[in-house]
């Protein structure tokens, strides 16, 4: 036989083709089913880790319907619409006009049956997106927590953000500084200067990945902005006041 | 025609000659973009290598299964589309089982299908020899690859981030007190080059066959 006629060389790749691209689709529809399912039980598992609650991936699902209670659907104004934040792609949103954008904001009720405020994130890595979460304590200001993940930042540089060494600092910060006006929280170059409450340490040869959960911070959480001053809890100063006053008078 | 036993002393060479006297990296000089990217530390590294020697052997196996059958014209093209489907498989499998592992290795399947080892040993072995031989080709070439990446990434990780497998080695033997700091340039990339460079220049003092006569 002779392989090199043109003849056979077409038939040859046309079949070829033909064999690769029906193994290939058979396996990606047969198995969408499991990472589909995979991916879910992660997000939720995500979820859970920005309120400081660590579980198996596996376990997700069951813990997670303990600590989220409720899943609320955002516009731009802070007006909460119909539907579920969990079914909401922000893959999707980010794209929108900011007017169109359906914002999610998952509400969690701690052990000490306090509320916190967690906010999906997303945005640009240096090579394809990053994404994440960050919960905010009840005074909807100091963070509870936050994760950070991505799709194909570089290993052992970018890639490190989905590391607790990187998101730990994150706790305690704060979004507004004592003015009430919004600041974000900063990823540093270099490291961030001692004691600052809206800067951590960014990640040495990570600069573009660090630069972009920044950006990603800012920009998601700023369009919660009108939600968080219906619903920043004006009873929290008063009652600061008053913890204040009565320790004066012990 | 004689039969030849599986593990001749020509077929065991072909296991051990890449690792040493014919490395795909050190002396032919292949698969270094991939050698730079992720040998900053130590675990992905060895993913790498694993996913290296499965995509290698079976890749070898299935092209010399068809040699005869390729039209010479075509035929890097088809090198490339076993290779690459073969990795999206195991990428594709990895995902819906285990699911940690395809997150470990990310964008490393991408750089596989790039790696020009494996198209280099398809090209000059598979497509000219017996399925069982080009299958310890392809071992032998992905163990010469993969021990090249675990020795950067150790030296890497061990004097840039002080670690191993993310465990502060350093840190717990106390070298930090006595004033010794990581050195960050270890991190980026061009040390990389400079520690395949040390790994070829021990290679050629201890070796003889690569030393050059001129």
């Amino acid at each position: 036989m002779n392989v090199n006629k043109n003849s056979y060389t077409i038939g040859f790749a046309s079949v070829m083709v033909i064999i690769v691209a029906a193994l290939l689709a058979y396996t990606s529809i047969s198995l969408t089913p499991y990472q589909d399912r995979n991916i879910e039980l992660e997000k939720k598992q995500n979820i859970l880790q920005s309120v400081g609650v660590e579980v198996e991936r596996d376990n997700s699902e069951i813990i997670y319907s303990q600590y989220i209670k409720e899943e609320l659907i955002l516009d731009d104004k802070g007006n909460v619409l119909d539907g579920s934040a969990f079914d909401v792609d922000l893959g999707v949103e980010v794209k929108k006009n900011i007017a169109d954008q359906k914002l999610p904001l998952y509400i969690s009720i701690l052990e000490d049956s306090s509320r916190c405020f967690i906010i999906p994130l997303r945005g640009k890595g240096l090579w394809g997106p990053i994404w994440g979460y960050i919960a905010l304590k009840e005074d909807v200001n100091t963070v509870l927590g936050a994760v950070f993940a991505h799709s194909s930042e570089t290993p052992g540089l970018g890639a490190e953000i989905n590391q607790s060494f990187f998101q730990e600092p994150f706790r305690d910060k704060k979004i507004f500084n004592s003015d009430d006006e919004f600041v974000s929280i900063t990823v540093i170059k270099g490291g961030a200067p001692d004691g600052s409450m809206h800067a951590v340490d960014g990640i040495s040869g990570g600069t573009i990945t660090s630069d972009g959960v920044t950006d990603m911070i800012k920009e998601r959480v700023s369009r919660y902005l009108p939600y968080i001053e219906k619903n920043k809890p004006v009873v929290n100063d008063t009652l600061m006041n008053l913890n204040l006053i009565s320790k004066v008078y012990e | 025609m004689s039969k030849e036993s599986l593990f001749s002393k020509k077929n065991k060479s072909l296991l051990t000659d890449p690792l040493d006297d014919n490395n795909p990296v050190t002396v032919q000089s292949l698969g270094i973009c991939s050698a730079l990217a992720i040998t900053v530390q130590l675990k992905p590294a060895i993913v790498m290598a694993l996913s290296v020697l499965f995509v290698l052997s079976v890749a070898n196996v299935v092209v010399s299964l068809m040699r005869s059958l390729i039209p010479s014209r075509i035929r890097i093209i088809v090198q490339l589309v076993v290779i690459a489907t073969l990795v999206i498989l195991v990428d594709e499998v990895l995902k819906a089982f285990v699911y940690d592992v395809s997150k470990e290795l990310s964008v490393f399947v991408g750089l596989i299908i790039t790696n020009c080892i494996i198209m280099g040993r398809l090209e000059a072995f598979a497509l000219a020899n017996s399925p069982w031989k080009s299958f310890l080709d392809g071992l032998g070439n992905a163990f010469g690859y993969g021990w090249i990446l675990i020795v950067v990434a150790f030296f890497r990780e061990l004097l840039g981030s002080g670690t191993l497998f993310g465990y502060p080695v350093l840190e717990n033997l106390g070298i930090y007190e006595l004033g010794y700091e990581n050195n960050g340039m270890m991190i980026l990339p061009p040390m990389a080059l400079v520690t395949v460079g040390v790994i070829i220049w021990v290679q050629r003092m201890r070796n003889n066959k690569l030393i050059e006569s001129n």
